[in-house]
């Protein structure tokens, strides 16, 4: 686990970029990493999947499933590729601010 | 992670639960990781993305050394279904759809499907007998094609 500066706020990350302490994390820190990673413009579809993430992790521990995204989040599984295309579920939790997802699903 | 994966096609050719899970699994898995990925379905892999078969495939108990039962046991009528059912809610804990939906979920994540020709013409099928996530279907010649650049996953 390293320490990195991103939007101003010393953060802890892993290997991989993933915040280790969510509460670290702010909206300008989500920006940031979104234009990091390919997605220039967070738009209220992205935050609708960036706040369902932090909230089913801040609530059980976990990051859902793609197949749970798909069905809760109010984004379908096709938008969320759309999105975030290079793999939504993680990208979202990385913006998000929470740990990796560790599911296979 | 180095990442260094980029497309990846993935044959299914078994029937049966236990054989067609897998490889929509790692499909999916790919697609996940943002790495490019089409299925190709051939011989009894092909209920999978048939129009209501792939709604009734079950777990084999019969000849599968996996379910460490002996085959008369696995004869016994309901036993397979039994199997299925009991397989069936361990994966839906861990959020694994079943077959017909998880086709469609791999289907929105942009990976591709196709079916064998020579395994399509020996069934006497066509493509109204498939799902509508089934693109096309292509011969032996042209899965090697479309799978130009990318690593082969034979399942």
């Amino acid at each position: 686990m390293t320490s990195k500066t991103i939007a101003g706020v010393e953060v802890e990350v892993d290997a991989e970029g993933f915040l280790q302490k969510p509460d670290q994390w702010n909206e300008e820190i989500a920006k940031e990493i979104g234009k990091e990673y390919g997605v220039e413009d967070l738009t209220d579809r992205h935050w609708m999947v960036i706040n369902f993430m932090r909230n089913e992790y801040l609530a059980n521990g976990a990051a859902p499933s793609i197949r749970a995204l798909g069905k809760k989040s109010g984004v379908s599984v096709k938008e969320l590729y759309q999105l975030f295309p290079k793999g939504p579920a993680k990208l979202a939790a990385k913006i998000g601010g929470i740990p990796k997802p560790k599911g296979c699903i | 992670m180095s990442g260094n994966i980029e497309k990846v096609s993935i044959v299914i050719s078994k029937g049966g639960l236990a054989d067609i899970y897998p490889g929509l699994i790692m499909a999916n898995g790919a697609r996940m990781e943002g790495i490019e990925a089409n299925l190709f379905f051939t011989f009894f892999g092909l209920d999978a993305i048939r129009k209501g078969v792939n709604a009734k495939i079950k777990v084999a108990t019969v000849g599968n050394p996996g379910m460490h039962m002996p085959t008369i046991l696995g004869a016994i009528p309901g036993m397979s279904a039994m199997a299925t059912m009991m397989m069936s809610k361990k994966m839906d804990a861990l959020d694994i759809p079943p077959i017909p939906e998880f086709i469609e979920l791999i289907g929105e994540t942009g990976c591709e499907m196709f079916g064998c020709k020579a395994t399509v013409d020996m069934f006497g099928l066509s493509k109204e007998d498939f799902v509508p996530e089934m693109k096309e279907i292509i011969t032996v010649g042209e899965f090697y094609e479309m799978s130009h650049g990318g690593q082969i996953i034979f399942t």
